[in-house]
C-alpha cells in the first residue's frame, strides 16, 4: 500500500515538474513575436537552399532553377514589362483634374518609397498597402479608383518598384497591439488551408519551392512580394499583388476574397515583413 | 439449372428492392429540398469566409437542371454541393488551429 502511495505521489510530482517547464513554453509559442518569426523564415529558406544568394530570393523561379534562370536573364535584355513601366511613369506624372499628381499623396514625391509599403495605419488601426495609398490618392483628388487587378494599377506599382529597385524591404511593425494582431492574423492566412484542394500560400511556397506544379516551378515565398507587381506570361499581361492573391485562392479552388479585403492586406503584411532586408526588384516577369 | 436459376432469384430480389426506392424519379419538392439544404450550408461557408469555387458552380450546375425539368440530376447536384459545402466548414473549422502545425518557427 505504501508503496502504491509512494508512485502515485511521485508520478504526481513529475506530472506537476513537466507541467512547470512546458507552460512557459507554451505562452512564448503563443505571443507575437514578429522578430523572432522573420528571423525564422529566413532561416528555414536559407538553409533549404544554401546555395542561392540570399538577395536572389526575391527572383522567385529563377532563383531555384538555372535553366530558367539563363532564359529569364536573356528575357530582361527586352523585358516584357517595359510598356507597363513606361505606361506607369508617364501616368504617375500626368496630373489630376484638379492639378495635382500621385506625387502630393506620398512621402519623397512617391519616389523610392516602394520598399516600405505595406505600412501598418496607427489611425486607421489597419495596414494599408501600396494599391491602397494609390486608389486612396485618386479618390482624394477626385479621380474614380482604379481596379486593383487590372492594368492601370499594374502600371503605377511597376513604376514605383522601379524608383525602388534594390532597396531593402524595409517594413514597420509599430508597438501597437493592433499592428501585431495585423501580422498575426497575415501569418495566420498564409499558413491557413483552404479550398477543395486544401492548399496553404504555405503549401506551394514554403514546402514545395523549386518543385513543379504541372509546368511552372514554385517560387520561395520568402521575398515572393519583392518582384510585385509582375508580367506573367500565364497572364499574357501584367499582375498586381491583388491579383496574385485572387489567382492563387481560384486555384486552389477557394472562392478569392474582394481585392484588398483585410484579409488580404494583413498577408501582404506578414509577407512583406519576414522579407524585411531582401531587395525589392519589381517589376518582374515569371513564367 | 432450376436450381441456380431459383438462386439467382433470391439473390438479386433484395437488391431489387433496395434498388426500387432510388429508381423512383425526382420531383420538384425533392429539388427544393435538397437545394435549400445545399445553399444553407453554402450561406454558411460564405459566412465564414471559406467558400469553394466547386460548390457555387455544383449549386448552379443542380438549379441549371431543375430549370431544365431534370430534377434527378438537380436533386444530384444539390447533395453534392452540400456535401461540399460542409467540407468547407470542417475545414474552416479544423484551420483555426491546424494552421499552426505548418508554421516555421
Amino acid at each position: 500500500m505504501k508503496a502504491r502511495t509512494s508512485i502515485l505521489l511521485g508520478s504526481l510530482s513529475a506530472a506537476l515538474v513537466a507541467l512547470a517547464l512546458t507552460s512557459p513554453r507554451v505562452v512564448a509559442a503563443d505571443k507575437v513575436d514578429p522578430v523572432a518569426d522573420a528571423k525564422a523564415f529566413q532561416n528555414f529558406f536559407f538553409q533549404k537552399f544554401p546555395t542561392v544568394k540570399h538577395e536572389d530570393f526575391v527572383n522567385g523561379p529563377y532563383s531555384m532553377n538555372e535553366d530558367m534562370k539563363r532564359q529569364w536573364q536573356e528575357k530582361e535584355e527586352f523585358p516584357p514589362y517595359e510598356f507597363a513601366l513606361d505606361a506607369g511613369k508617364e501616368m504617375f506624372a500626368t496630373p489630376f483634374k484638379n492639378g495635382k499628381t500621385y506625387a502630393d499623396c506620398f512621402p519623397n514625391g512617391g519616389i523610392g518609397i516602394r520598399q516600405n509599403y505595406p505600412y501598418f495605419d496607427e489611425k486607421e488601426g489597419k495596414v494599408v498597402t501600396l494599391e491602397l495609398a494609390l486608389n486612396r490618392c485618386r479618390e482624394a483628388n477626385g479621380e474614380a479608383p482604379y481596379s486593383y487587378v487590372k492594368d492601370e494599377m499594374a502600371s503605377l506599382t511597376a513604376y514605383m518598384a522601379f524608383t525602388s529597385r534594390g532597396k531593402p524591404m524595409d517594413i514597420k511593425i509599430p508597438d501597437d497591439p493592433r499592428a501585431l494582431a495585423a501580422f498575426e492574423n497575415g501569418k495566420r492566412y498564409f499558413y491557413t488551408r483552404r479550398g477543395q484542394l486544401n492548399f496553404s500560400c504555405a503549401s506551394c511556397h514554403v514546402q514545395s519551392p523549386g518543385e513543379r506544379i504541372r509546368a511552372e516551378i514554385l517560387a520561395p515565398a520568402l521575398g515572393i512580394l519583392n518582384a510585385m507587381p509582375i508580367y506573367r506570361s500565364e497572364w499574357s499581361g501584367m499582375g498586381t499583388t491583388s491579383r496574385r492573391f485572387v489567382t492563387c485562392n481560384s486555384q486552389t479552388r477557394a472562392v478569392p476574397l474582394e481585392p484588398q479585403a483585410d484579409e488580404y492586406r494583413d498577408v501582404e503584411y506578414f509577407l512583406s515583413y519576414v522579407a524585411n532586408g531582401l531587395p525589392i526588384s519589381g517589376p518582374g516577369a515569371r513564367p | 439449372m432450376k436450381r441456380s436459376l431459383a438462386l439467382a432469384v433470391v439473390l438479386a430480389l433484395p437488391l431489387a428492392l433496395s434498388l426500387a426506392p432510388a429508381a423512383r424519379a425526382a420531383n420538384e419538392a425533392d429539388y427544393k429540398a435538397a437545394y435549400a439544404a445545399a445553399e444553407a450550408s453554402s450561406k454558411e461557408a460564405a459566412g465564414m469566409r471559406n467558400q469553394w469555387t466547386v460548390t457555387v458552380s455544383t449549386l448552379a450546375a443542380a438549379k441549371k437542371a431543375a430549370d431544365g425539368g431534370d430534377y434527378d440530376r438537380a436533386v444530384a447536384a444539390a447533395r453534392e454541393a452540400e456535401a461540399l459545402a460542409k467540407a468547407s466548414i470542417f475545414q474552416a473549422i479544423s484551420e483555426k488551429e491546424a494552421w499552426k502545425a505548418m508554421e516555421i518557427r
